[in-house]
């Protein structure tokens, strides 16, 4: 490990070091080098999606690295690297935000709608540092960028309809774009009734409604400086969870930010932009709904985070920097209240997250060194002060009968190092990396009491105690050309140290009625998870091209028990029919045999699946403007199915046709 | 910020500084602060004021406080030796119950203090006497009053007959405001003798299950059994409780030899012990 943080501080300090050697050479072509690397980003785009108004989630599972665990229709998590939640940093345009929920139903990507952000960017692994520690990656949702462009008044509508669970969708929105003032506005509404799966199997508590109001509005108050204000408000109510055993009565979310951007002419200083934000998230669930349960309850949430960011771009010669300045505090706080059976018997109370402050400042550096039009050294680094706080006596005191030496702060240094070598030539690409990085446990990991996991049927409880979490990262990424034909490969590897995951705790009861027992969060010794993509497309013509993509992931503790939701074999292939006014695409998506699943961790067995998609799409130009219409059938053979990510193998969707209009007024 | 608490000291500094200048001669310190009258006895030269927290006898431990009055000079009597016995009249029979001596209180001048443990009642309170007697100067004096002892919502006292022929009573004494914490639980234990005489016993062991019957019965980890203390003849162990509400503290009473004399292990067929204590919270 320590050799790692060696090569890679060295290989640091040598793009530094080029800076001195570099200061005399010619300008390179400045488009090549606002040329941003990152892993994966997918612009937000109406008209490439397949529905228009896809939610965050369906756009998420289109990207090849990311997988969405369900626990419903609804509020899916996303995972990186077949990391989840704790081991990434999700952030909405470099704001933390922290869901409230003890039983991860409220995953940071179920507050934003499509309609609020312009793209989502992707990093893996420790090149998804930008905004916070993580060992899987981070991805960050950006809002659209200002812009004083002028163009007046402007607004679209967009209408969608799905057959399968009756599924309404209502989108609208308005700009005002002026030279020096832009206001833009949109709401989005979702209705889902219960979904059926295949075969008609009606999947009851699938169903769910939300609704997404934005308000956005810059003022440019000189040629190099401009503020903006931006305000989302997020509120879901009467979402169904068939995978758990609660529901959700209400999960609330604002987010609030104002940002000050400085865009100075003609200096190596690009910009700088500089961020204040307050986002706060109640979370409410809900088990009124189950004709059946053992015992009534309720269990609030609430999460308030503060912060800020300053961020620079400095491109100086060869070097291309990022300096970013953030910090955040965060409160985090859930009860639950049990309503005893017995009227003789008082209500029972706990604090699930005994009001846990976390206070993190850190500083990045990148650096992206190009040296000359082929090659390019990226190396980043991130260190952080990170500081946990018990706010409340009684979470010290309820800890203590699992950990009787429990301080209420906690303090820790993280540090992220990463390197990546990247040559692009005119018929293959290659990219190496290696990088190390540290992360702090969540809330959950460190100071959750009696949360109760459903997966593997076991109550968790946190430990204050728990070392970081370490990882050593390679990765390598190779793509060749030959003529119409492309194929690629993709692949990292994670070694992980101190991973933690729940330890059987015996001797101890659970207390969820029907719970296995007590799981006390541990950390094995050390883990592995690898995961390699290999992509390929061929362009038969002008109009059709088929592409495909195979993957393998892997991911075994040093007990030799195998991680759970690890990705098994996994395929897609899609077969496009493209011109600029119509386009159809048959897709075939499909899973192995989960044969190297995690018992221990409440895993089985899931079979194998194969579903098939057809999309198609219009575009219209009239008098009034643009009206886009996006209409297919998804799994048409009405497949019933589960794959590995869906908790506690709850069934997908069964036959489901849907159709999208958007029209788009100048 | 920090003015909101400069603030308050400030006054409070102020005031007993305005305080002390004006009465030199210390305004009387009340010893039974915080306490609750629960009866006074009259008997002719003096009166006995009883007091606890609450201001009312209730099965289960009492701590009590007394003082004793001269009622020709209002003062309090400090250098009195007192003894009490509690009799409950029963229809065929009277029995005391467990209890300590009477000492004077530490560090104060007039309070005298010590334990009853009421192992019954009956409902409206009634069955209970209390005779003190004491010593005022090389004088015995003697008094019997009528009490009466509310009955505690939960059983935190428990009589039983052991396997070797004996009658225990066991009482819970702390924790009186349990947290959701490793909470210190104490508990008397003593032997009826006779119908007068209850003493402590020595050397045994009590082991704890705490349950939670509303909850699918389950348990606490790391709890402890609970020890003999022969500083204060007290049994002392750890009770974990995980949540507020009701708790089922399931007891076994294994003698020096580890013999079982009452209660049985909980399992998922016996769901409590014949031996409990409650506790809610």
């Amino acid at each position: 490990m320590k050799t790692l943080i060696t090569v890679v501080l060295s290989l640091l300090m040598a793009s530094f070091g080029f800076s001195q050697k570099a200061i005399n050479e010619t300008k390179k072509d400045t488009t090549k080098l606002e040329e941003v690397i990152v892993v994966s980003r997918r612009k937000l785009s109406n008209h490439r999606q397949e529905k228009t108004l896809s939610s965050i989630d369906d756009y998420l599972e289109k990207s090849n690295k990311v997988t969405m665990i369900k626990r419903g229709n609804y509020a899916w998590e996303p995972t990186l690297n077949n990391m989840a939640t704790e081991r990434l940093v999700v952030t909405i345009d470099g704001m933390q935000i922290f869901g409230a929920c003890t039983d991860k139903m409220d995953p940071i990507t179920s507050y934003v709608d499509v309609s609020n952000l312009e793209k989502v960017t992707i990093g893996s692994g420790q090149e998804g540092t930008e905004h916070g520690h993580s060992i899987g990656g981070g991805i960050d949702l950006k809002l659209p960028t200002s812009k004083f462009n002028g163009s007046g008044f402007k607004s679209g509508l967009d209408l969608g309809y799905e057959t399968n669970g009756n599924y309404k969708a209502t989108g609208l929105d308005l700009t005002y774009t002026g030279n020096i003032f832009f206001i833009t506005t949109d709401g989005i509404y979702r209705k889902s009734d219960n979904y059926d799966a295949g075969g008609n199997e009606e999947i009851l508590y699938s169903q769910f409604e939300k609704y997404n109001i934005s308000l956005k509005s810059g003022y440019k108050f000189s040629q190099t400086q401009h503020i903006d204000a931006n305000l989302i408000y997020d509120k879901a109510t009467d979402v169904g969870y068939p995978a758990l055993p609660m529901d959700v009565s209400l999960a609330e979310a604002l987010i609030s930010s104002l940002t000050h951007y400085y865009k100075p002419e003609d200096k190596a200083l690009k910009s700088i932009e500089t961020k204040l934000y307050f986002n706060t998230i109640t979370h409410i669930m809900d088990d009124t709904k189950r004709p059946i349960v053992p015992i009534r309850m309720d269990m609030p949430g609430w999460s308030d985070t503060y912060g800020f960011y300053s961020k620079a771009h400095v491109i100086k010669d060869k070097h291309r920097l990022i300096l970013n300045l953030n910090g955040f505090y965060n409160k985090s706080l859930a009860e639950m209240t049990m309503y005893s059976n017995n009227p003789n018997e008082p209500d029972m109370f706990m604090y699930t997250w005994p009001d846990i402050r976390t206070l993190y400042s850190g500083v990045f550096i990148k650096d992206d060194f190009h040296f000359n039009d082929y090659e390019t050294l990226s190396s980043s680094l991130r260190l952080g002060y990170h500081r946990n706080k018990i706010s409340k006596a009684v979470g010290v005191q309820s800890l203590q009968i699992f950990h009787p030496e429990v301080k209420d702060e906690q303090d820790r240094f993280l540090i992220s190092l990463a390197s990546t070598y990247q040559l692009k030539k005119e018929n293959y690409d290659l990219s190496f990396g290696l990088g190390y990085g540290e992360r702090a446990p969540s809330v959950s990991e460190g100071y959750g009491f009696y949360l109760f996991n459903n997966f593997d049927n076991y109550d968790y409880i946190g430990n204050p105690n728990l070392e970081d979490e370490k990882a050593l990262e390679a990765n390598f990424n190779f793509k060749q050309k030959f003529n119409d034909f492309e194929i690629g490969i993709t692949t990292s590897y994670f070694h992980i140290m101190d991973y933690i995951i729940g330890d059987l705790a015996p001797n101890v009861s659970s207390m969820t009625i029907g719970a296995n027992g007590v799981r006390v969060n541990s950390a094995l010794d050390h883990a592995s998870i690898f995961s390699t993509y290999l992509n390929s497309s061929y362009k038969i013509s002008e109009r059709f091209a088929i592409n495909g993509t195979l993957g393998y992931n892997y991911g075994k503790g040093n007990n030799g028990e195998n991680l759970p939701l690890i990705k098994p074999i996994s395929y897609f292939a899609e077969f496009n029919y493209n011109t600029s006014k119509f386009n159809a695409a048959l897709q075939l998506d499909g899973n192995g045999n989960q044969s190297n699943y995690s018992s221990m961790y409440g895993e089985n067995e899931t079979a194998d699946y194969a579903i098939l998609n057809l999309n198609l799409g219009h575009i219209f130009y009239n008098k009034l403007g643009k009206t886009v219409l996006k209409y297919g059938v998804e799994n048409i053979l009405d497949t019933n199915y589960s794959t590995y990510a869906d908790w506690n193998n709850f069934p997908r969707q069964g036959r489901n046709f849907y159709v999208n209009l958007s029209f788009v007024f100048p | 910020m920090k003015l909101k608490y400069i603030l308050p000291i400030a006054f409070i500094a102020l005031f007993f500084s305005c305080a002390t200048d004006d009465d030199d001669n210390s305004s009387i310190i009340n010893e039974v602060e915080g306490l609750e009258l629960i009866q006074t006895i009259a008997n002719g030269d003096q009166t006995i004021e009883l007091y606890n927290e609450k201001g009312f006898f209730e099965t289960g431990y009492n701590h009590i406080s007394l003082r004793l009055k001269d009622n020709h000079t209002g003062n309090y009597i400090e250098d009195a030796t007192l003894s009490w016995i509690p009799i409950m009249q029963m229809p065929t029979m009277e029995h005391s119950c467990p209890k300590s001596a009477i000492t004077k209180a530490l560090g104060k001048d007039t309070v005298y203090e010590g334990f009853i443990i009421y192992q019954m009642t009956y409902e409206d309170g009634s069955g209970w006497s209390l005779t003190l007697n004491y010593n005022i100067n090389d004088t015995d004096y003697s008094v019997t009053e009528t009490i009466s002892v509310m009955q505690y919502e939960n059983q935190n006292s428990a009589s039983f007959m052991g396997n070797d022929d004996t009658k225990y009573i066991v009482a819970l004494i702390e924790p009186k405001d349990p947290n959701i914490a490793v909470n210190t639980m104490k508990v008397g234990l003593f032997k009826m003798e006779n119908m007068m005489t209850f003493p402590v016993v020595e050397d045994y062991t009590i082991t704890l299950d705490p349950r939670m019957p509303g909850m699918g019965n389950h348990s606490s980890p790391n709890n402890t059994d609970l020890t003999y203390n022969n500083a204060d003849n007290f049994y002392y162990g750890d009770l974990s409780l995980t949540m507020t509400g009701y708790w089922k503290l399931n007891l076994k009473l294994l003698n020096e030899n580890g013999e079982v004399l009452k209660g049985e292990d909980v399992t998922d067929e016996n769901e409590s012990s014949s031996l409990y204590l409650e506790v809610e919270f």
